[in-house]
Parts: C-alpha cells; structure tokens; sequence
C-alpha cells in the first residue's frame, strides 16, 4: 500500500557541478557522435560557451547528485518491480560544463491503478543554475506492479 | 546540419529515422556508469533473475537519451522546450532501438513559432517502447 502521506515530501536539494569528463562519457555511452559534444572547440565554434548538458543527461545528473534509490526506500517500493513509466523535462534554458546545478526535488503524486496492482509515484524536481537562472522542470513517474 | 525550418514543414511529415545498434551489455554497463543510473535490474543478471526477468534489460533513460539526439540532430538543442515520454515496452538486449518522429502541430506559443513532434522508438520492427512528444521553438 502507498503511504500517500509522503506526497509533498521534500526528497532532496542537490548541487552538481557540471564535469566535461561526465558529459563525454555520456556521449560515448549513446553513441552521440556530434563533436559540439564532446570537443570544447567544436562547442564554441557552434556559439556554446563549454559542452552542452544534453537535454535528457539532466536526470544523470540529479542522480549523480543525490541518492536515486532513496524515495524508493522512502516509499517502502521493491526495486525488483519497479518500471520507468513517464518522463518529462520542460526546458527553460541550456547549461554548460562548469555550470553548477541545484536540484530541488519532491514527491508530487502517488496513486494506484487496477485495484493497486499498479502503484505509481511521481516525482517533480526544479533545476537552476548557480545564477539562479531557472533550467528545467522534470518530472518522473516510476511504476511498481504488483501482480 | 541543417536545421528544421517552421516554413519548410507540414503536418504529417515524417523526419528520417534514427537507427542505433542493438544493445549489449557493455551499452548497459556503459550507461549505468555515465547516467548514475546503478539500478541492477539493467546490469546484474543475479538480481534481475531473483527480480523474475530472464535476463537484464536496458534503462528506458537510455532510449530517451537516443531522442535527446535524433532532436538534436535536426536542431540546435536550445530549441528544445518540452520533452514528454511514456515508456510502453521494454527494450531487451540484442533489440535495436529506431528512433523516429512525425510533425502533430504547427502553432505559435509565447512569441515563437513551435512544432510539436510525435516522438516513438521502436523495436524488432513494431514494438513500440517509448510514445512521447517534444515541442521545438523553430525560425
């Protein structure tokens, strides 16, 4: 059963600083073959001011920046049954290699389908920059299936 | 690259699609260790079988990651204002993932003339794994 008490529960305000080496390995990790990157000159050539976060790494990031399996613990979820059922990022502004990035991240839902043999929990996080300038709006929804 | 033109699109135009190679283990250890995603579901064959899967499976993050490129691969990425994915299927090692992406909608939104794409990858031919959309701010 969801403990629907925890909706609102703040999970986390993380910060990250934005590494190169990160955002390489990524790039070699989806076969990403576009030097703008991976290549700092290629980068600046295309007007970036470093390497690009690529619009989908946010959620590494944010990962790398707190403890990922901790809402699952939070939410007493079973790792082993648990599916990504949506993601979404609203994208406010692009941010480079050397930016720093705050996560600020809450649990915004949880529900049930079919008679509970589907729970869901839906997570919201608010990304800025170390301006303060406002990057994204991500929000993830993670399903347990219980049957 | 040439970039995707507002003028230049109709509604129902399909962008070529993306192929990407099937996916192995090393493509899931690689992601695991460059996405922070350790989930052992997608790299531990032990836990994904205790777990009642017959062998690990890829993180959809890592689909969504190959979307992440096809956009940007037809336009600057700071054109991008949404993302919306809903994963569908699972995406089985030796599955070679297709990216692909149709134009829904012409419209103009905050001073800028946007498309709204439907977005899909798809595997072994007609298995959909992600239904998802994304709306680019175009010139």
């Amino acid at each position: 059963m969801l403990d629907k008490s925890l909706i609102g529960r703040s999970l986390h305000t993380s910060t990250i600083q934005v590494e190169k080496g990160a955002l390489r390995l990524f790039a070699k990790a989806i076969g990403e073959s576009d030097p703008v990157y991976t290549d700092e000159a290629a980068a600046r050539d295309a007007g970036y001011r470093s390497l690009p976060v690529p619009p989908t790494f946010l959620t590494c990031l944010e990962a790398q920046a707190s403890d990922p399996l901790k809402v699952i613990e939070l939410a007493k979820l079973d790792l082993g049954r648990i599916l990504h059922a949506e993601q979404q990022f609203i994208h406010h502004a692009m941010a480079f290699a050397g930016d720093e990035l705050t996560f600020a991240t809450h649990i915004a839902d949880m529900y049930e389908k079919k008679g509970g043999a589907l729970e869901f929990l839906v997570t919201e996080s608010r990304v800025t920059n170390q301006h303060g300038d406002s990057i994204a709006d991500i929000r993830c929804s993670l399903v347990q299936r219980n049957s | 690259m040439k970039e995707l033109r507002f003028d230049e699109l109709t509604v129902g135009d399909e962008l070529p699609a993306l192929p990407l190679s099937p996916i192995t283990r090393t493509t899931l250890a690689l992601y695991a260790g460059a996405s922070g995603d350790h989930n052992p579901i997608h790299i531990d064959l032990d836990f994904a079988r205790q777990a009642g899967m017959s062998d690990v499976f890829a993180h959809g993050m890592l689909s969504a990651a190959y979307l992440g490129r096809f956009l940007t691969g037809w336009v600057r990425q700071e054109r991008i204002r949404e993302i919306k994915l809903r994963f569908t299927g699972i995406t089985h090692l030796q599955d070679a993932p297709l990216c692909s992406g149709r134009i829904a909608e012409k419209f103009e939104h905050a001073g800028e003339e946007r498309v709204r794409i439907e977005l899909k990858t798809t595997v072994r031919g007609n298995i959909d794994t992600i239904v998802g959309e994304a709306v680019l701010a175009l010139k």
